[in-house]
Formats: structure tokens, C-alpha cells, sequence
């Protein structure tokens, strides 16, 4: 098992090395210098602005110096708002951005999850096809027309729930979890149903059946276990999407996450806050995904034994 | 015996059974014939768009404003008297185009690299396939916003970045098939014919595999199709005055308190075009027998 993890986490070193490559340069292949703005600026204050970005500097050592930064928990600071820096505005929106992940992934699993194994136990009836059509509806229906169709009906028809915000008024919090957790719940749906299926063809639950278990005995401690395995591998790239997906719900909801903080970076070109956030969000993916295949070995009898001889 | 031969043989019983074949399944499966009639409308409408839209792209009518559906504009109009049915033809123009061109650059690069990968193997598929799986740990969806914001909001990117996200499942998928294809006689007896490499691939191997990779491509365009109208959405996609699906759902996003029409209709179009898609592709998935292309 430890060598596995091992041998994963050095597959992801590269991978983040070249992000953070990758991201550095195409920030500096941009078109325009961060300060050609439409103020002429005086020669020496701009001398000082680029000695303070290390701008004056050779790339290749403005690079070296970065991940050096880097290595110290430095991600860079902020061009448009000068004394801001990335480290701060990850500190203020991470929090928030990871509670509204965690809400989304738990009504994700438990709404997703709870659809695809009812509709694995009962296939080609209606306990198989309603549940699947929604999440056929789930998958075709973006998040970002599913927020606003939400808040028209429960926030501004039904007035039930808050249009916006986060932590503000009570109740708040569900249209954003629930607009971001709706297509994920979808594909749990899906991957569950799936998975179930095939787990309930095998031998091991014929037997189950055999020996007399009672059917709902034969579900939770022998199929779904390994019905749910896809549904665990999934977890990962899940997380990229909960993440791409807080940029749109984040924006919709007027939340103040580190997803509206990226996409309002992107929109100011502010070159040093994209650097920072980009090389951040993704080695929070990279290691994510690396969590969930840890996750899905370690459910793995087969996997297990392969690597568990050291462990 | 001839090379025309032998695959003739190969081809004839695989091939044309396998499709006639998978037709008759196809056409049983009433929401994949659905999807496909719906598609073809749709195909139809943006292709005649100027010569049916019942106003210009441009044509605005400030002293109209937003009104409702009625006889004169049967999807209503927005804030600047716009027709809202014109605006979603020619935005579907838009949509539309991103699907199919961004799904044809990654077929491309997708099948070519898959099927050298996987025919030539060894340490060059080795080493071809472990830049698709480094590829594949990189998050994409952060990449293509940072490419729109460093190159400009420009539409040839857009085609060329989705495009090259996508090719990496068409490269695996078309690896495996031809794996397995490699290991069968009538690719031996091509080879040991004196077969170019080139043409072997091109001629025996593709065609081959063109199941799967005609599945895979019709999953692929609603998921293109998502990622431009996420892009747009969030004012990083299509520009003004051009227009898309995504950008009306973010215009009728604004306004929706006060004219939920702006919202509603470009946003029943493009999830009923995605429906249409994905159900052609589960059915077509069905009819040519394919597994785990999904995934």
C-alpha cells in the first residue's frame, strides 16, 4: 500500500511541476505588460512597479525566483490590488469554496448514490427508469442554467430561500449546494447503477443468495462494496468538476469563494492573481485525484494484494 | 491470394453485417430516432438560419423592448426589442459550430495518436501513452480559462483549446481497438504483404475501429458544447456582437425577475439539443455493441 501511495505521489510531482511551468509562461507569453495601462506612467515609478515584480529581471530567473516563492508557501501577489496577495485571498475564500464542495458532495452521494443503487435493484422498471431519466437530466442541464431556474422558483416565485449569499440569511446555503451538487448526483447516479449492476451478477452474490441472506443483507454487506468502487474512482476528477462548477455558482449566488475570485481575475487580466490561483487550484486536483485512486486501491481486495505485500 | 481478397473476407463479415445491423437496432430505440430527428432539425435550421430567420441578426427596436411571446415574435423580444427566436438560430450557429469543429480536432489528433501508439507499440506507445495519462492529471477546465484570458477572447481559440482537451480519451480509446486489431490475421497477413504502415493503419485498422470512435465522438460534442456555453457564461467564450447559447442564457440569467422568457428558451434549446445528443449516442453505443466507452 505504501509503496502504491509512493509511487503516486511521484507521478504527481512532474504533473504539478509542469502546471506550474506551463501556467508561468503563458501568463508572461501574454499580449501587453501588466502596466501598458492607459495612464502614462512616470519612467521611474514603473522601473520601481517592475523591480518589485521582477520584471526587470531575465525570465529564466524570474521563473527560479517564483518557485522559490513557490517553496516557501508564496504564491505572488496581487497586480490589480497592490498589498493583496494570493495567499491572502485563498485564505479568505478557500474556506468557503470547501464548504460549499463538501455540502454538494454529500447531497451528491447520498441523493446519486441512494437513485442508482434502487435503480440497479429493480432494472427496466419504473424504480430504474425515473430515477434514470432525471439524471439524464441532470447531465444535459448545466449548472449555470439550473442556478438561475432555481432561484426564479424557489428564490423569487416561491420566495423560500434566499436569491444570494452565503451565511447570510438562514437557508442560504442550499440553492448554491444544490445547483452544484445536481450534476454530480446525476453521474453518481449513473456510475452507481452501473456498478451495482455488475456486482449483482457475479458468483459471490449468488451464493449470497444461496446461503439465505435476506436480499437487503445480501445488498449492503456484499454488493456495494464493490458496486460503489467507480463511483470512489470518480471522486476525483468529481472534485475538478465541483471546482469548475463553483466558478459558475459562485458567481451566480454572489458567494465569495475562491471561484469567483478566479474568474474575476481572469476577467481583470490580473496576471499574478491568475499564476497563484491556477497553480494552487491545480495542485489541489492533482492531489485529489491522487487521493481518490489511493481510496479506490485501498477498497480494491485485487489492487490491495498487488501492492500490499510491503504494506 | 490477394491483399483484396483476404480483407475483403475480413470486411465482409464484419463489416457490412455489423452495420446493417446495427441500423435495425438503432432505428428500435424510439429516444435515440427522437434524438436524431430532433439533431437533423437543428442541423437544418442553423445551416438556412439567414434565409429562415424571421428577423435580422441586428435588428434591434428600442421603443418595443422586452416583450412576451406573441404572434409577431413568438419567443418574445429582449430589453433592446431583439427578436428572441433570431437570436437563438443564429447563436445555435455558434453552438453548433464549436460542437462539431472542437469534436473533429480532437478525433483527429485522438485517432492518429492512438492508432500510432497503439500499432507501432512498444517504447513509443510507452511513451505516447504517458503523455496522454500526464495530460490527463492536468486540470483542464483551469487551463482553457486561463488560455482565453492570455490570448483574448478569440474563436478560433476556443475551437483549437476545447479541441485539445478532448482528444485524450478519443487517443486511448483508439489505442486499445487498435491493440487488439493488431493481434488479428487479416492485419498479419497485411503486413506480411509489405503493407506501408501508413496504409495499413489508414485502410484496415480506422475503419475497423469505427465504432467505438463514432460512439465516443457523439458523446463528445454535448460535452464540447457544455464547455463553450460554461465559457460563454461566464464572459470568457463568444464575444458580443456574436452570439451563443450559453451567452443568451447569461443575458436571460440578468434579467430573469422580469422577463423569465429570456432565460427559459435559450436554456430549453440547449438542454433539449444535449438530451438529443447524448440519447443518439447511449443508442448508438447500444446498436454497435460498444463497452465502456463512456468512461
Amino acid at each position: 500500500m505504501w509503496r502504491f501511495i509512493g509511487s503516486r505521489l511521484l507521478q504527481a510531482v512532474p504533473v504539478i511541476l509542469a502546471v506550474i511551468t506551463a501556467t508561468f509562461f503563458l501568463v508572461r507569453m501574454a499580449p501587453g505588460g501588466p502596466f501598458d495601462s492607459e495612464k502614462a506612467v512616470i519612467p521611474e515609478v514603473r522601473a520601481a512597479l517592475e523591480a518589485q515584480y521582477r520584471l526587470d529581471q531575465p525570465l529564466a530567473s524570474q521563473y527560479f525566483a517564483y518557485l522559490g516563492d513557490l517553496a516557501s508557501g508564496d504564491f505572488g501577489p496581487s497586480f490589480k490590488y497592490p498589498g493583496r496577495s494570493v495567499n491572502e485571498l485563498i485564505a479568505a475564500g478557500l474556506p468557503v469554496t470547501a464548504e460549499l464542495g463538501f455540502y454538494a458532495l454529500l447531497i451528491a452521494t447520498l441523493i446519486g448514490g441512494l437513485a442508482g443503487v434502487l435503480a440497479s435493484l429493480k432494472p427496466n422498471t419504473a424504480q430504474d427508469y425515473v430515477p434514470m431519466a432525471l439524471a439524464m437530466l441532470g447531465i444535459c442541464m448545466p449548472t449555470f442554467l439550473l442556478g438561475p431556474l432555481l432561484v426564479l422558483l424557489f428564490g423569487i416565485r416561491l420566495e423560500w430561500l434566499p436569491v444570494s449569499g452565503w451565511g447570510d440569511l438562514p437557508g442560504d446555503k442550499i440553492l448554491p449546494s444544490l445547483t452544484l451538487g445536481a450534476a454530480l448526483a446525476a453521474y453518481i447516479a449513473r456510475l452507481s447503477r452501473a456498478g451495482m449492476l455488475e456486482v449483482l451478477s457475479q458468483d459471490y452474490i449468488r451464493t449470497a443468495r444461496a446461503k439465505g441472506l435476506p436480499e437487503w443483507q445480501v445488498v449492503t454487506r456484499h454488493a456495494l462494496r464493490g458496486g460503489l468502487l467507480p463511483v470512489v474512482t470518480f471522486l476525483g476528477p468529481a472534485f475538478a468538476g465541483l471546482l469548475a462548477g463553483s466558478f459558475v455558482v459562485e458567481s451566480i449566488f454572489q458567494i465569495p469563494g475562491l471561484g469567483r475570485f478566479y474568474v474575476q481575475a481572469a476577467f481583470n487580466r490580473d496576471y499574478t492573481m491568475i499564476l497563484g490561483t491556477t497553480v494552487f487550484l491545480s495542485t489541489l486536483i492533482v492531489l485529489f485525484n491522487l487521493m481518490s485512486d489511493v481510496l479506490a486501491a485501498w477498497l480494491n481486495p485485487r489492487l490491495r494484494a498487488q501492492y500490499g505485500s510491503s504494506a | 491470394m490477394t491483399t483484396e481478397v483476404i480483407t475483403d473476407i475480413a470486411q465482409a463479415e464484419q463489416g457490412t453485417s455489423l452495420w446493417q445491423d446495427a441500423w435495425v437496432r438503432l432505428k428500435k430505440n424510439r429516444l435515440a430516432v427522437c434524438g436524431l430527428i430532433v439533431l437533423l432539425i437543428m442541423v437544418m435550421t442553423a445551416l438556412l438560419t439567414p434565409w429562415i430567420a424571421p428577423y435580422a441578426f441586428d435588428a434591434q427596436n428600442l421603443d418595443l423592448g422586452a416583450t412576451p411571446p406573441s404572434a409577431a415574435h413568438w419567443l418574445g423580444t429582449d430589453i433592446f426589442g431583439r427578436d428572441m427566436l433570431t437570436q437563438i438560430l443564429y447563436g445555435g450557429r455558434i453552438s453548433l459550430a464549436v460542437g462539431f469543429i472542437a469534436t473533429t480536432v480532437a478525433l483527429l489528433i485522438g485517432v492518429t495518436w492512438g492508432a500510432i501508439a497503439g500499432y507501432v507499440g512498444g517504447r513509443v506507445d510507452a511513451v505516447m501513452m504517458r503523455l496522454v495519462d500526464i495530460l490527463y492529471a492536468l486540470p483542464f477546465m483551469i487551463f482553457i480559462v486561463l488560455l482565453m484570458v492570455v490570448f483574448g477572447r478569440n474563436m478560433l481559440l476556443l475551437f483549437l483549446a476545447i479541441g485539445a482537451v478532448e482528444w485524450l480519451t478519443m487517443a486511448r480509446i483508439m489505442r486499445g481497438q487498435v491493440q487488439s486489431l493488431r493481434q488479428q490475421e487479416f492485419v498479419e497477413a497485411a503486413i506480411s504483404l509489405g503493407l506501408p504502415t501508413s496504409t495499413i493503419i489508414r485502410r484496415h485498422l480506422v475503419p475497423n475501429a469505427l465504432g467505438p470512435i463514432i460512439v465516443y465522438t457523439t458523446l463528445t460534442i454535448p460535452g464540447v458544447m457544455l464547455l463553450e456555453a460554461f465559457l460563454s457564461f461566464l464572459g470568457l467564450g463568444v464575444q458580443p456582437p456574436q452570439t451563443s447559447w450559453g451567452l443568451l442564457i447569461s443575458y436571460g440569467a440578468d434579467t430573469m425577475e422580469e422577463y423569465p422568457w429570456l432565460l427559459i428558451y435559450p436554456g430549453l434549446t440547449l438542454t433539449v439539443t444535449l438530451f438529443s445528443l447524448n440519447f443518439l449516442g447511449d443508442g448508438l453505443r447500444d446498436a454497435l455493441d460498444v463497452r465502456g466507452s463512456r468512461d
